[in-house]
């Protein structure tokens, strides 16, 4: 059993079909890639599965401690609970508090001190504070943020808000990460770091990862398997090197005439 | 115990009982006269009024215009306990009675209309408000048209002191916990929060109802205070004249409440024989801060006076 299985989703915007028949496996621990050239619909998959948007057809199921799960119709936030978790695109941080107050937000759904005890500060409530603070400062620790944990998440250069985008999304201590572009904006050396990360990331959590990238470089190298989507279709998927091969892969990003 | 007791928890309670001696000196030496008492208690009851709106407005980011509604949940109540029991007793029973009230009916209200965003809040809250002054318009217990009157009075200032306290206690508690983050995120990016596993509603709900429990005690220290009242006390305008302090100090920030209620307390004592000159005060006032503090008086920052004192102390220690 698969950790995550689609089966024929489809979503239609009015007349626009940005997602049509997309099937899809990612097992426990894969590295998966998801390509594409500009508007072929990776965006609106990822907001599909985490929730955002309800499919117009087609399943989603999850595998949650051997249980499966049907996430269509579920909130965003009872999947994130499921462990699912994911950066934005177009960077969505929590622009005008700290760095760490980003990534403590993630980690809400498990405190374990209710509102009551928390305004009449109950022993129990510093306690989750103590333990709330210690986890977010190792999450920025290791997404190299420690020493801005006070800053403002607006006030950090874009690099390290995309930093910032994978410490909150991690915070939410997912099973499987949706990175949606998270070199977008950035330099080689940066990219280069970030290709180490990730890699790190996945190996020390024991995540799967899902991740849409323009930047070939990073795909290929560090993805296991690729799926490639063209005007809503998933048009080719298997290792790296037979996605390079792949003649309609080609076509599609050189826009030659079939 | 470090956590109850530290530098800054002690400044601040040196801070409220020096204020609390300086006002309840003033009152024994009859220098604050009855006639400054009623400004110096109606700014109280602001203080109350607007801090619960700021952790609507400021802090969880949803708009309502409809504060008054739970002012006279809480003033009515207050009152009608009065009747049976008029003592102290009896104005603590009447303020339960109103938060519980005030909490349900504000739960209620929050389910359909959270859903809404901006401006269509601010109509349905605005709307939910007229429909309770209209149900007390229509009420027998409530006396109709021609309110309740000679309501016994309790409040005095150590009472509503006391209140302001727990007031603030209970918002800036809330706010600094995982909890008043999750409001927060709310505010900042709803989508993103919900991403982040934060069940959105439940927050916006949350916010909502701690708030209207609040503005319920400041109606139910009203009207302990000022022996009648009427559907007319709590229609629209009193809503607006919170939400103006809000804005006015700062949305997000506790302190600017405070102060921007208490200047605004000052304002309307020099311009009490002149009422409508007051009310083109106020719109000049917004128009003026939302061309040159669009983010209020403080903005969202709050007033340190940990901050003030070590200034201090540099300074002279040069
Ligand atoms: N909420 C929406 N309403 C209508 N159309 C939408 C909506 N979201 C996306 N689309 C459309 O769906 C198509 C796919 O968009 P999507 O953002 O998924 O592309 P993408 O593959 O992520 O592209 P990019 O690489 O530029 O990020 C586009 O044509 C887009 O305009
Ligand atoms: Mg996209």
């Amino acid at each position: 059993m698969a950790l995550l299985s689609i089966k024929n989703l489809t979503k239609n915007f009015g007349g626009l079909c940005a997602n049509s028949n997309i099937s899809m496996e990612i097992d426990d621990g894969e590295l998966v890639g998801l390509i594409g050239p500009n508007g072929a619909g990776k965006t609106t998959l990822f907001n599909m599965l985490t929730g955002v948007y309800e499919p117009s057809e087609g399943t989603i199921d999850f595998v949650r401690d051997g249980k499966e799960v049907r996430l269509n119709g579920k909130k965003p936030y009872v999947v994130t609970a499921l462990g699912l978790a994911r950066t934005f695109q177009n960077i969505r941080l929590f622009q005008n508090l700290s760095v760490i107050d980003n990534v403590k937000i993630a980690m809400n759904k498990d405190v374990k001190c209710g509102v009551v005890a928390s305004i009449l500060r109950f022993p129990m409530f510093f306690k989750e504070e103590e333990r709330i603070e210690k986890e977010a400062l190792e999450l920025l620790d290791i997404l190299h943020l420690a020493d801005k944990k006070d800053e403002l998440a607006c006030n950090l250069p874009y690099g390290e808000q995309r930093r910032l985008e994978i410490a909150r999304a991690l915070a939410t201590r997912p099973k499987l990460l949706f990175l949606d572009e998270p070199a977008a904006g950035m330099n080689p050396q940066e990219t280069a770091e970030l290709t180490q990360l990730i890699r790190r990331i996945k190996d020390e959590f024991h995540i799967s990862v899902l991740l849409i990238e323009h930047d070939m470089s990073l795909v290929m190298n560090l993805c296991e398997r690729i799926y490639v989507l063209d005007y809503g279709k998933c048009i080719a998927s298997g290792t790296p090197a037979e996605i390079q091969t792949n003649k309609r892969v080609i076509e599609a990003y050189l826009g030659e005439e079939v | 115990m470090k956590h109850y007791v530290n530098k800054n928890t002690m400044t601040w309670t040196l801070f409220a009982a020096v204020v609390f001696a300086l006002i309840e000196g003033l009152i024994l030496a009859d220098i604050l006269d009855s006639y400054y008492q009623v400004t110096l208690i109606t700014i109280c009851i602001n203080i109350i009024l607007a801090l619960s709106l700021n952790l609507i407005i400021g802090y969880s980011g949803q708009f309502s215009l409809g504060h008054a509604g739970f002012m006279a949940i809480g003033a009515y109540c207050a009152a009608l306990t009065l009747a049976k029991l008029p003592n102290l007793m009896g104005l603590l029973l009447g303020i339960l009675i109103g938060i519980v009230i005030s909490g349900i009916i504000a739960l209620i209200i929050a389910i359909p209309t959270l859903r809404l965003r901006g401006d269509y809040l601010a109509i349905a809250t605005l709307g939910f408000s007229e429909v309770i002054r209209i149900a007390i318009l229509n009420m027998d217990v409530t006396g109709g048209a021609a309110g309740l009157s000679n309501i016994p009075k309790i409040t005095t200032f150590p009472v509503i002191y006391i209140f302001i306290l727990i007031t603030l206690i209970v918002i800036v508690n809330f706010a600094r916990s995982s909890h008043g983050r999750a409001c927060a995120s709310v505010r900042e990016d709803e989508i993103a929060s919900e991403s982040m596993g934060v069940n959105t509603t439940k927050y916006k709900t949350l916010a909502f109802v701690i708030g209207a429990a609040l503005a319920s005690v400041g109606g139910a220290l009203y009207a302990a205070y000022f022996y009648v009242i009427n559907p007319g006390t709590f229609g629209f305008q009193k809503s607006i004249d919170i939400l103006v302090i809000v804005v006015f100090g700062g949305m997000g920030s506790l302190t600017g409440s405070i102060v921007a209620a208490i200047i605004l307390g000052f304002i309307t004592l020099a311009l009490q024989s002149f009422a409508e000159l007051r009310m083109i005060l106020y719109a000049v006032a917004i128009i003026v801060i939302m061309i040159y503090r669009p983010s209020g008086l403080f903005g969202n920052k709050e007033l340190n006076i940990t901050k003030l004192f070590k200034k201090k102390e540099r300074k002279e220690a040069k």
